[in-house]
């Protein structure tokens, strides 16, 4: 049976789970994070503890897309709005009760060595298992020269992670700042400083949107708005590629704790198989509650017990040896597009797709005719189109006519003329189609055996024969 | 001054209560989404009117709803009443590509309904700008749907067109025929003002009878278009048809949705199988009836209605008598009606009576529902324009009769198919005057 605990994660951070609540609003208190805990989390990173601040009024927006809510979240909350002394007792409290749950104490305050080592002090002694050094928040406490404004200056990076390694008796982590051109600098600086782990990504410099009655963006706070920290679903794939950047970078590379749209068990997997050791929610705790944790608990579990893993650290990394730099890759491996008929539904967005947007090579010429060849050689789309609205249509009345309709529709359920069909001699094998057909395993990209030994563009232009590159 | 309209009737909006009731905003965003976009939308090529219908239900997605309801309009100036009336189980929403995805099709009635209505609702006018006049004028006699989307196409075209009412108001069988709870006659009456803002003329009560009225309009308009649907409703052909408390099909639902009949009591036997019969026998349930008994000479399998009207009738606690034919109405007792039927069966190609199985149904109203009979013959008679099998022959792309300067469309022509059938009709029509015209002009 799979053991999902986290054992002595960045130095000596254990919890029972991989599963931890990000600082944010979620873990803002005491009553909060016990709650999480009894849902099922398994550590929680206490909302960033610092001198109380005041918060503006209306202070989230949200990215809707295709019907659905909140693909990406932005916030300009700022960091804890409650005292040192309300939020340390609180943690001492949780910790009393929950021994075995992680409880990590973010930490943001002014970049002096004294305010440095005197909340460190503070924190471990009310019971923190670990420390979050915030080098990422990029609005509002950043203009106070804070967060981002800390966490995009590698020096500075070094040096106060310094300063927090000279006092600090706990596995002390960097959390890292997307709102840079190469994150792996600030990563290397934080490993300079001596920090035990990092944290990635915190949220990406946004504007969610525009008021378009008010002209106002949002969050909108009396009439102006400011730019906030973008988060949720849309963001994992630019947090991926920065966990990877980071984990790839041995000068980088320390016990990860991965953030950026993780929502379910498959979210976490991902991060997890590029090198992280826990993963860190929020926008999905807050969009649905506590409960996600259940499913990701299990799910996660049902899939180690598939792939036949034990542990976490049985499957970590496994995919990093697989993200390499393009110049790495075969050019001579051939796919193409495959039409599954008997699934296909006649939706023809591969079609239009391949016309549109790729590579003019999914015809709709089952009917009239096979023609493989470029372009010029077929009917344009919108021919098509103008076909059909040409056409006299009427309504089927009789039981006759509309038995009639029904007719005609060939071997499979869709009928023929709509089936598309791949010209393979003029695919590129770019997955466009596959990837807008709403059917699954429908269009399947198949390899080609085209008989050329593989080669990749650093070895095709090595020395004098980059000149004369293989047909 | 604006068309002529019904009075809000509270207890007939009660009774007839909306089948499908329309989609509150978010779920019409919600519904609009699921669609996928299809290319060359088998929606599309399935509806007579070709709407765009992944163009509009798009615009609806991203909150262009004005765009979406012209979108809707540009190909169906009929657009919202096609929204409630159309069987669109066995045309757009029958065509859909989620069948075959294992899923509910998308609501297209529902989404064009949600589109239409907030155009209609807004009062703003189709034109906003008058279109450069051109030297044609158009004469559609018959004021519904045919007549209507000719007639609005041609006015988009900068024509002058007059149509020419036989009836107190317009919007022929979208006014007077079709079930209230599908399409409200004030909500047809909605649409045709749009229409008549467009700058469409209208005569009322005016009919075309003799050679002489023909003549007039002959020498008032360039063209003349026929959209002047069905004759009235077959007689059963049986004795004691004329007895009061016979009423057929469309006298009920034109009388009901006008406020003439209010509430029906006792027992109803609807004659006939079809959509109409199906519409008439759930009004008369709706309107108070405890028996209503739908009468047919074949059996279930045979009904020209489709199959959902069918399963709806039997909802609305419609009764069907199969293989069962009406011989006489006789006078009942304390004022009602005897409805002498009788089983039969098939032999061969023909019914015959089944010996013993006279039935006498006690009732209080009897409905003939079996067609609507043809026009008379008069076009035939004075103007040369062929009729066979009681329709008026005209070309299928033009809409053009034997005499060039008639055409005709809608169920003159098709012998009574859908409202939209008939808008596709009268705008091909239209096109084709126009192309004419231009051709004379050139």
């Amino acid at each position: 049976m799979p053991d999902l605990r986290v054992r002595g994660f960045a130095g000596g951070i254990s919890s029972p789970n991989p599963f931890w609540l990000a600082s944010a609003p979620p873990t803002n208190c005491g009553e909060q994070i016990t709650r999480a805990f009894d849902a099922g989390w398994g550590g929680a990173v206490w909302k960033t503890i610092g001198e109380p601040v005041t918060n503006v009024s209306s202070r989230y927006s949200a990215t809707d897309w295709n019907g659905q809510r909140i693909m990406g979240f932005n916030n300009i909350e700022l960091i804890s709005d409650r005292s040192v002394e309300t939020n340390l007792s609180e943690m001492a409290e949780v910790k009393k009760r929950y021994p075995n749950h992680a409880v990590i104490a973010s930490l943001m305050v002014e970049s002096t060595r004294e305010a440095w080592h005197e909340i460190v002090a503070r924190t471990e002694d009310a019971g923190a298992d670990g420390l979050e050094l915030n080098f990422g928040c990029p609005h509002g406490m950043s203009e106070r020269g804070m967060g981002s404004a800390v966490g995009q200056v590698p020096e500075y990076t070094e040096l106060i992670t310094s300063w927090v390694k000279e006092k600090a008796r706990t596995p002390v982590l960097v959390k890292l700042t997307p709102n840079i051109s190469d994150i792996r600098t600030v990563a290397r600086a934080a490993k300079r400083g001596g920090a035990d782990g990092l944290s990635a990504i915190n949220t990406i410099n946004s504007i969610t949107g525009i008021d378009l009655d008010t002209l106002i963006p949002r969050p909108n706070v009396d009439g102006k708005s400011s730019h906030g920290g973008y988060c949720g679903p849309a963001v994992k794939p630019i947090a991926l590629n920065m966990v990877q950047q980071v984990m790839s970078d041995p000068d980088a590379a320390l016990p990860l704790s991965g953030i950026g749209g993780i929502g379910d068990w498959r979210d976490a997997a991902e991060f997890i198989l590029l090198g992280c050791g826990t993963v860190q929610v929020c926008t999905a705790a807050m969009h649905y509650g506590y409960r996600i944790v259940e499913d990701m608990a299990e799910g996660l579990d049902n899939w180690m017990r598939s792939k036949g893993f034990n542990t976490i650290e049985d499957f970590r990394s496994l995919s990093l040896p697989k993200v390499t730099e393009w110049k790495h890759l075969n050019l001579n491996f051939k796919i193409v597009a495959h039409i599954d008929e008997q699934k296909c539904i006649g939706c023809d967005l591969c079609h239009i797709a391949c016309w549109d947007g790729a590579h003019q090579c999914i015809h709709l010429d089952r009917v009239s005719g096979p023609i493989d060849g470029h372009v010029e050689l077929h009917p344009i789309p919108a021919e098509q189109e103008a076909r059909s609205r040409a056409a006299i249509a009427s309504t089927p009345v009789t039981r006759r006519e509309r038995e009639a309709l029904a007719d005609g529709h060939g071997p499979y359920s869709t009928p023929l003329a709509r089936i598309p069909r791949v010209d393979e001699t003029e695919c590129v094998g770019c997955n466009l189609c596959s990837l807008v057909c709403p059917v699954d395993e429908c269009i399947t990209m198949v390899r080609v055996d085209n008989g050329l030994p593989p080669e990749t563009w650093e070895e095709r232009t090595r020395g004098a024969n980059c000149a004369t590159p293989s047909q | 001054m604006s068309t002529a309209t019904l009075p809000d009737d509270p207890q007939l909006r009660q009774r007839f209560s909306e089948l499908k009731p329309p989609l509150a905003p978010q779920a019409a965003v919600i519904e609009a989404n699921r669609c996928l976009n299809c290319f060359d939308a088998p929606c599309t090529v399935a509806c007579p009117t070709h709407i765009d219908v992944p163009g509009f239900i798009k615009r609806i997605a991203s909150g262009n709803l004005r765009g979406s309801a012209l979108r809707i309009l540009d190909a169906n100036i009929l657009g919202g009443s096609c929204s409630r009336a159309c069987p669109v189980e066995v045309l757009c929403e029958g065509a859909c590509v989620m069948h075959r995805h294992h899923r509910e099709p998308i609501q297209i009635a529902l989404l064009q309904r949600h589109a239409m209505d907030l155009f209609h609702d807004s009062g703003e006018a189709l034109l906003t700008e008058e279109p450069l006049p051109r030297k044609l004028r158009v004469a559609c006699v018959g004021g519904g749907p045919a007549s209507l989307a000719c007639a609005a196409e041609l006015r988009r075209q900068g024509a002058s067109v007059t149509i020419i009412e036989r009836r107190a108001l317009p919007g022929g069988l979208n006014t007077y025929g079709v079930a209230e709870y599908k399409l409200r006659a004030t909500d047809s009456l909605r649409e045709v003002e749009m229409i008549r803002r467009m700058g469409v003329e209208f005569r009322f009560e005016a009919s075309i009878e003799s050679g002489a009225d023909l003549d007039s309009l002959e020498a008032e308009f360039d063209f003349i278009f026929l959209g002047v649907g069905l004759g009235a409703m077959q007689r059963l052909g049986i004795p004691g048809e004329d007895a009061e408390g016979v009423m057929n099909a469309l006298e009920l639902i034109s009388a009901y949705k006008t406020g003439h009949i209010r509430e029906i009591t006792g027992t109803v036997v609807v004659v006939g199988a079809g959509n109409t019969a199906i519409d008439a026998a759930n009004a008369a349930r709706r309107l108070g009836a405890e028996t209503v008994y739908l009468l047919y000479r074949r059996g279930e399998g045979d009904i020209s209605a489709f199959d959902f009207e069918y399963e709806h009738a039997k909802q609305e606690g419609v009764q069907f008598l199969w293989r069962r034919q009406p011989l006489a109405i006789q006078p009942g007792k304390h004022g009602r009606l005897l409805l002498d039927t009788v089983l039969v069966q098939q032999v061969d190609k023909t019914l015959l009576p089944i010996l013993n199985s006279q039935y006498s149904i006690e009732c209080d109203l009897v409905v003939p529902a079996i067609g609507q009979s043809p026009l008379s013959q008069l076009m035939q008679e004075l103007r040369h324009i062929e009729v066979r099998h009681g329709r008026i022959v005209a070309d299928r792309a033009t809409g053009q009769t034997g005499n060039p300067r008639y055409f005709a469309g809608g169920d003159c022509v098709n012998g009574g198919r859908e409202v939209v059938d008939a808008v596709a009709d009268g705008k091909r029509a239209a096109l084709s005057m126009l192309k004419l015209t231009e051709v004379a002009d050139a």
